[in-house]
């Protein structure tokens, strides 16, 4: 391939966000603390620009670069605009949370733009290097994120914690490349899915280096057993970086899955049965929905709650997964964004509920919500149903697709399983709605929240009723993307 | 029969979106929202009316059917249309929502507004369920009305209204992913969505049997059947009065018409098969169910057992249609048996309202549902009582009220399939005078009760207006059922000769 400017147009996205980035930091070093705001807007300004970048370089067909390490696609397209919105989600309910403790700094939104570039690799990534990359590019990031408030002992807890867990995950997955690349001798997904097509390959080290890459993926996701870190991070870390740290990596970590296991490994799937990737999902899938479901009950933690029932979703997004082509990518797909983008709106709000010094992060402090602000109760009372699975919320689709594309594959008993314990979740998430529109409430502070937050989390709550009424509109993207594979 | 303009649409969406204009126009005038919550109401009622007028009593197809593409891909569309088993149950809705947006006019006072936007948002969606032709929208709206009745409860119920909230929202909520799921099932087997279209998909016994028991578990709980019934005593005697009146009146109205809808016409074979399990849980509900009823001390709770005890009725009119075919003296009858359920159905809806309207106006005055700390009321509230006691009547099921129809013509259809079965139903006749009219006996005569009783006010205007439409409603069904019987009756035919015919 000769080299020419114009065969980085794929890479513009990647090339925008970088460049604003490297201005950013240093723009941020002359300014002064009143000023600061300046570095907020500049950032969010850089997320948009990137956005329209993605749209202005996609094409219909896929591109492949730099000998095979990067790919854009229709799937490409889609997560990074899905993982740029969300995280502009997250950096709005930031600022006002953190200029309150003092914390409102120019870092803040260089590390989370750098953990999006990174997830930017991981999804346009064509090859286990780059792939692994980006990944290190997004945990390096996020370690320092949950670190963020350095008064914090409990952040610096979940800090260590996180690092130390993810890097022995990422251990894990480079053993697994490892062994993958003895296996085929390759890097790239397509070389390495000819070479297990070919059939010449030992099966024993790749069953092995495919054990340990899921494990890797698993542990990014925060499936059972690979689960630990991710309620004391959630708890631990301030509730915004909680908010970027449960949401945007989810669709990182989906491509990661999608590129890995469908375009790399797609040959020790399905047809495997147990011994293939297919067989060990299903294991992680249900241990997943039954734990995150069950121990969520008891927890009076809302963020760590929410952690738990963050890993009852991704029981529901390895489903998706197992399921297989066609349906069942797009359904994961469907839910993946879909999670995001709740999930994200739903710590917003507890971040716009945190006032100086107060922490909004036990289910009482939600009591008497609807008293307080009827709006953002209904907002919160929304994002609540659809992660519950209750129509009119696009939350029930979600799951409905992933129902359809299960029994699709002939596995109606998972869907039964998915079912029932979507039954047992659906009480925590009452809980929080019992709280906030049948309680009294416990503080009558009135809610301080900027216009931006406020605007946000309307968009991001209505935004549950949109595609929860319309979710053509959606589905037809992911399959779109999928078909493009 | 089509109209001019989509009928059913906007039945469906005038309220929801009256509804959200209600809650944004908030609560710093609180007469703003209820009058606007009114004319959204009767504005509803009266554009339903063209449904019954314009109906074509002829043909069992569906009428006023609008169908635009939803989600493609799936091949799930925007279906609506009604026939005759589902436009009296619109109409019903519709009715009923006025008297349960004037009957909380003063009693609410804490955020009205949010109060009258919940009922008519459900308004729309409960016209939505028995519209939907999709089986997807159905869900969607089957399982959007529980939102709304989880506030309800929840936010102006009773001090317990927490507890009983939150066992109805996860009872019912069990119930109906297991419908999901066979629903989703069978759009596998058949490439759509499309309720009729499951009504001729060809299924073996053994999915069909799966499939009624998944539909079992969703109608069931709504009816609500016993033993799964728990949760309604619960609900009822915590929910606020309009919450009772919806509840009683449509809700469990919806899962009787699930039955019709779906497990009958899409299981067959199955309902026939399993027919004796639901014979066996509605006389249960009829004959135990009325017990319970009588050793209630609170009022609400004597009439939520009532409602369960009178929804066998209907659950045994709609599944005695296959003895009634086995029996070789009869072979035809069948059709009584479900009109009587319907009939039972409709009738209910009146008489079920107004018993819970009558314990909301002593309620609102004295602030208690025991039975004990009434007596004598006749002495303060002599029309009040007058009103009561026809309602007791009625839901005693007196000749010439709307209760005995549907009771008759049920117990008439029974005795075409085995004596027993009417026997045991009869014995209603029985049990539901005792607990009803002991339960007026020791609140409404008697000498006065305590100085609370002697200081009550008899019913105001308003009261008058509510109890006196649902007088004339329980009245004219109980004399004159003649063109709700027709206009049912090609739905009915057609359905009762759709599952004589086996899938196997």
């Amino acid at each position: 391939m000769e080299y020419n400017a114009s065969t980085l147009l794929p890479l513009a996205p990647e090339i925008v966000l970088l460049s604003a980035i490297a201005v950013i930091l240093i723009v941020d070093l002359f300014l002064d603390q009143a000023k600061r705001f300046f570095t907020y807007g500049l950032s969010i300004a850089a997320l948009v620009m990137t956005i329209a970048a993605v749209m202005a370089s996609g094409s219909e067909h896929s591109q492949t670069l730099m000998y095979g390490a990067y790919v854009r696609d229709a799937m490409s397209d889609v997560l990074k605009i899905s993982l740029l919105s969300v995280g502009i989600f997250a950096f709005i309910y930031s600022r006002a949370y953190l200029m309150e403790r003092g914390l409102f700094r120019g870092e803040f939104y260089t590390l989370g733009m750098l953990a999006i570039l990174g997830m930017m690799i991981m999804v346009s990534a064509g090859g286990f290097l780059s792939l692994y990359l980006g990944l290190e590019l997004l945990a390096l990031s996020l370690y320092a994120l949950v670190a963020f408030d350095g008064k914090s002992k409990a952040g610096s807890e979940a800090a260590m914690k996180y690092f130390v867990l993810g890097a022995l995950a990422s251990g894990m997955l480079l053993y697994g490349i490892s062994m993958i690349y003895g296996g085929t001798g390759m890097l790239d997904f397509a070389g390495v899915a000819k070479a297990i097509a070919s059939g010449e390959t030992d099966k024993t080290v790749l069953t092995f280096g495919l054990v340990f890459v899921l494990i890797g993926i698993s542990f990014k996701f925060g499936a059972v057993p690979f689960h630990m870190w991710a309620p004391d991070v959630y708890q631990g870390a301030p509730v915004v970086v909680t908010a970027f740290l449960g949401s945007v990596p989810k669709i990182a970590a989906f491509a990661m899955a999608m590129r890995i296991l469908s375009q790399g490994l797609g040959g020790l799937g399905p047809d495997m049965g147990w011994q293939g990737w297919q067989g060990m999902l299903v294991i992680l899938a249900v241990l997943s929905v039954a734990l995150g479901n069950v121990v969520a009950l008891v927890q009076d933690n809302i963020k760590r709650m929410l952690a738990y029932s963050t890993i009852s979703h991704v029981g529901f997004i390895f489903m998706g997964l197992l399921a297989g082509a066609g349906k069942g990518y797009t359904s994961a797909m469907f839910y993946t964004i879909v999670y995001a983008l709740t999930a994200v709106g739903a710590f917003g709000l507890l971040a716009i509920l945190s006032r100086k010094g107060v922490e909004a992060e036990n289910i009482h402090d939600l009591k008497g919500l609807n008293k307080r602000s009827p709006w953002l109760a209904a907002m919160m009372m929304l994002m609540m149903f659809s992660m519950a699975g209750v129509p009119p919320t696009v939350g029930f689709f979600a799951k409905l697709f992933v129902l359809d594309a299960l029994i699709n594959a002939q596995m109606l008993w998972l869907a039964l399983v998915a079912v029932a314990f979507s039954v047992i979740g659906a009480f925590y998430y009452l809980r929080v709605v019992k709280a906030m529109y049948f309680d009294k409430p416990i503080s009558q502070a009135p809610i301080l929240a900027g216009a931006d937050a406020r605007i946000a989390i309307s968009v991001n709550g209505l935004a549950m009723l949109y595609y929860g009424i319309f979710p053509a509109s959606l589905l037809t993207l992911c399959q779109a993307a999928i078909q493009s594979l | 029969m089509t109209a001019d303009w989509p009928i059913l649409s906007v039945i469906i969406w005038l309220p929801v979106l009256g509804g959200l204009l209600v809650l944004f126009s908030g609560d710093k005038a609180p007469n703003t929202s209820r009058w606007l919550a009114l004319a959204v109401a009767v504005l509803t009622f009266l554009l339903s009316i063209p449904l019954w007028t314009g109906f074509d009593a002829s043909t069992a197809a569906m009428q006023y059917q609008e169908n635009l593409p939803w989600i493609e891909s799936f091949n799930v569309n925007y279906h609506l249309g009604v026939d005759g088993i589902s436009m009296p149950l619109i109409l019903l809705t519709t009715f009923i929502t006025i008297l349960v947006v004037i009957a909380g006019w003063q009693v609410i006072q804490y955020k009205p507004s949010q109060y009258m936007a919940a009922f008519l948002i459900m308004e729309g969606v409960m016209v939505g369920v028995f519209s939907a032709l999709d089986a997807m929208l159905f869900y969607v709206f089957w399982e959007a009305m529980l939102i709304p009745m989880f506030l309800i409860i929840g936010i102006w119920g009773g001090p317990n209204r927490v507890y009983a909230t939150i066992k109805f929202f996860l009872y019912t909520f069990l119930g109906s992913v297991f419908m999901l799921v066979a629903l989703v099932y069978m759009y596998f087997q058949s490439g759509s969505m499309e309720i009729l279209g499951f009504h001729n998909l060809k299924l073996g016994l053994t999915e069909q049997i799966l499939i009624f028991l998944a539909f079992l578990a969703a109608f069931a709980v709504k009816v609500p059947m016993w033993p799964v019934h728990t949760w309604l005593p619960d609900a009822h005697v915590e929910a606020p009065t309009g919450g009772s009146v919806i509840l009683a009146a449509i809700m469990l109205k919806i899962g009787g018409y699930g039955f019709l809808r779906f497990s009958l016409p899409i299981t067959p074979d199955a309902s026939h098969h399993l027919d004796w399990l639901i014979i066996a849980m509605s006389l249960i509900a009829v004959v135990y169910i009325g017990f319970v009823a009588l050793a209630q001390k609170d009022m609400k709770k004597l009439i939520a057992y009532s409602s369960i005890a009178h929804m066998g009725f209907v659950t045994l009119g709609f599944f005695i249609v296959f003895m009634i075919a086995a029996n070789p003296e009869v072979q035809s009858g069948g059709i009584l048996g479900v009109q009587g359920g319907m009939v039972q159905m409709v009738s209910h809806g009146f008489i079920s309202a107004a018993m819970f309207l009558c314990v909301g106006v002593l309620y609102d005055r004295m602030h208690s549902r025991e039975i004990a700390d009434y007596g004598g009321v006749v002495n303060t509230m002599p029309w009040f009582a007058a009103f009561m006691v026809f309602f007791a009547m009625a839901n005693a099921g007196l000749p010439g009220t709307s209760g005995f129809v549907g009771e008759f013509m049920v117990i008439l259809a029974s005795f075409r399939a085995d004596f027993w079965f009417a026997f045991l139903a009869a014995t209603t006749l029985i049990i539901g005078a005792a607990y009803t009219l002991w339960m007026v006996k020791r609140v409404i005569f008697g000498d006065v009760a305590n100085d609370r009783v002697a200081a009550l006010q008899d019913v105001n205007k308003r009261e008058v207006l509510v109890l006196g439409s649902l007088t004339l409603a329980v009245l004219a069904l109980g004399l004159w059922p003649e063109p709700l019987v027709k206009v049912m009756d090609a739905s009915i035919t057609n359905l009762v000769n759709h599952i004589a015919v086996s899938k196997l």
